[in-house]
């Protein structure tokens, strides 16, 4: 399939593009132990958003990997989840804010540290919403990528080390147009005490529209209702 | 005591809590889900955050001892009672889209929380230029409700833990505003079924 673009998105930065309907984009852990935190709106219509609780109780799960997809908070799919190796994607844990990295990390600041200072991942994505004329008010809780937290049986959360290992991928195919906003800081559960986030690799390319038998809208009746409401939008 | 409401199934209600105040919501009948949200009643955009709720204190389940945290990083509430034990914030709220998606197309035409919360939500930035609208409804805490994890990473809708009389107090850390849906849901177990009334009581320190 045609590649449209490629790109590295750099250590603890924030990304972002409108990923048109019939195209997927590619993440690939370069260096091992990547978190790229994301959130998603329907371009058209961005109070429409992803929405984790609807994505979770749709599927019955706590993490996400190849055959899930995300919802938003309107019945419909704005990705599905293609391909992945990683075998588990943390929908729970959230992002740190300027308050939380700065107990954690300490204070860097571009004065000293240029752009190796320290950034957070709740201010990253608030600046990327109003390049959009979106704002805090629209923040949405993000999907830690490549990150896996445990939940035991007295509901206890556990981030696990070492989840993602150099060459890791995941796709997403986009079911809509959909604004995808991409943070590369770490995953707020990390337990390493230094600041130190990883890049990750994208790739933009076309692919088909699902097709009558594909993985994700088969994988569970809800699924295939979702499809049916998502394609519905572009009747 | 400065304030006692019954709020009926299905309706909506919305209330400012002042820093130091209590406020306490009652299971009445037993196994009814009250969708609630948050807000800091001098920045609607800094709300409750249900992944930075559970993140501090690394456990999915509310209870005595949660701090009800905002998505900027303030607690907003902190539970001080609970005889109920457990309470979700993973599950959220109930919509036309979603019964959709997780039950059959047809069941669009029943109500749902997020009816409520948008009614409400309205209804109070009448005057205030919109203030709160759709784009605020985030993700939100379904008091008396059960909705385990597992190791493996599946989630399920379970019969709650709650019972008649159960009730769940918090005592305001900031002033904020709270928005309740008392949940219409009639096609999974989270209300038994039956949705009920619950009863909403709020009092000064000094009271």
């Amino acid at each position: 399939m045609t590649v449209l673009f490629e790109d590295i998105i750099q250590p603890g930065a924030t990304w972002s593009h409108v990923l048109k309907r019939g195209t997927a984009i590619r993440m690939t852990d370069i260096e091992g132990g990547v978190n790229a935190g994301g959130i998603f709106y329907n371009w058209e219509s961005p109070t429409e958003r992803y929405n984790m609780p609807d994505t979770l109780k749709a599927q019955h799960i706590a993490h996400l990997t190849r055959g899930h997809v995300l919802y938003s908070d309107m019945g419909r799919i704005l990705c599905s989840i293609t391909e992945d190796t990683a075998g588990w994607h943390d929908p729970l844990g959230g992002c740190s804010n300027a308050a939380t990295a700065e107990a954690k990390y300490g204070e860097a600041r571009y004065q000293e540290h240029r752009n190796e200072c320290i950034k957070n991942p709740y201010d990253g994505f608030v600046v990327e919403l109003a390049k959009y004329g979106l704002s805090a008010r629209d923040m949405a809780a993000p999907v830690n990528f490549f990150s896996k937290v445990v939940v035991d049986k007295d509901g206890n959360m556990q981030f696990v080390t070492n989840h993602s290992r150099a060459g890791t991928m995941i796709e997403l195919r986009a079911e809509m147009n959909v604004l995808v906003i991409l943070n590369t800081c770490q995953h707020p559960m990390d337990p390493k005490p230094r600041y130190g986030p990883k890049p990750v690799s994208i790739v933009v390319r076309k692919v088909p529209l699902p097709a009558s038998d594909d993985l994700c809208r088969l994988s569970r009746p809800e699924n295939t209702r979702g499809f049916i409401l998502t394609e519905r939008y572009f009747a | 005591m400065k304030y006692d409401s019954i709020i009926p199934a299905g309706e909506p209600w919305i209330y400012e809590i002042l820093r130091g105040q209590y406020l306490r919501i009652v299971d009445v009948e037993g196994n009814q889900a009250a969708d609630t949200l948050f807000y800091n009643a001098n920045d609607y955009e800094d709300r409750y955050s249900a992944q930075d709720t559970i993140r501090s204190q690394a456990n999915i389940y509310l209870t005595t001892g949660t701090r009800l945290m905002s998505s900027k990083g303030n607690v907003l509430l902190t539970i001080v009672a609970d005889t109920c034990g457990r309470h979700d914030t993973l599950g959220g709220a109930c919509s036309m889209e979603s019964n959709m998606v997780r039950y059959a197309i047809e069941k669009r035409y029943m109500h749902a929380c997020r009816q409520s919360f948008v009614k409400a939500a309205l209804a109070w930035s009448r005057g205030l230029g919109g203030a709160l609208e759709k784009r605020d409804i985030t993700h939100n805490i379904n008091f008396f409700m059960n909705v385990p994890v597992t190791p493996e990473g599946g989630l399920r809708f379970e019969d709650g833990l709650s019972g008649p009389g159960k009730y769940v107090e918090m005592r305001a850390e900031i002033d904020v505003l709270a928005v309740i849906s008392n949940c219409p849901q009639l096609n999974n177990p989270c209300n038994a079924y039956n949705p009920t009334p619950i009863r909403v009581l709020i009092w000064d320190p000094t009271d």
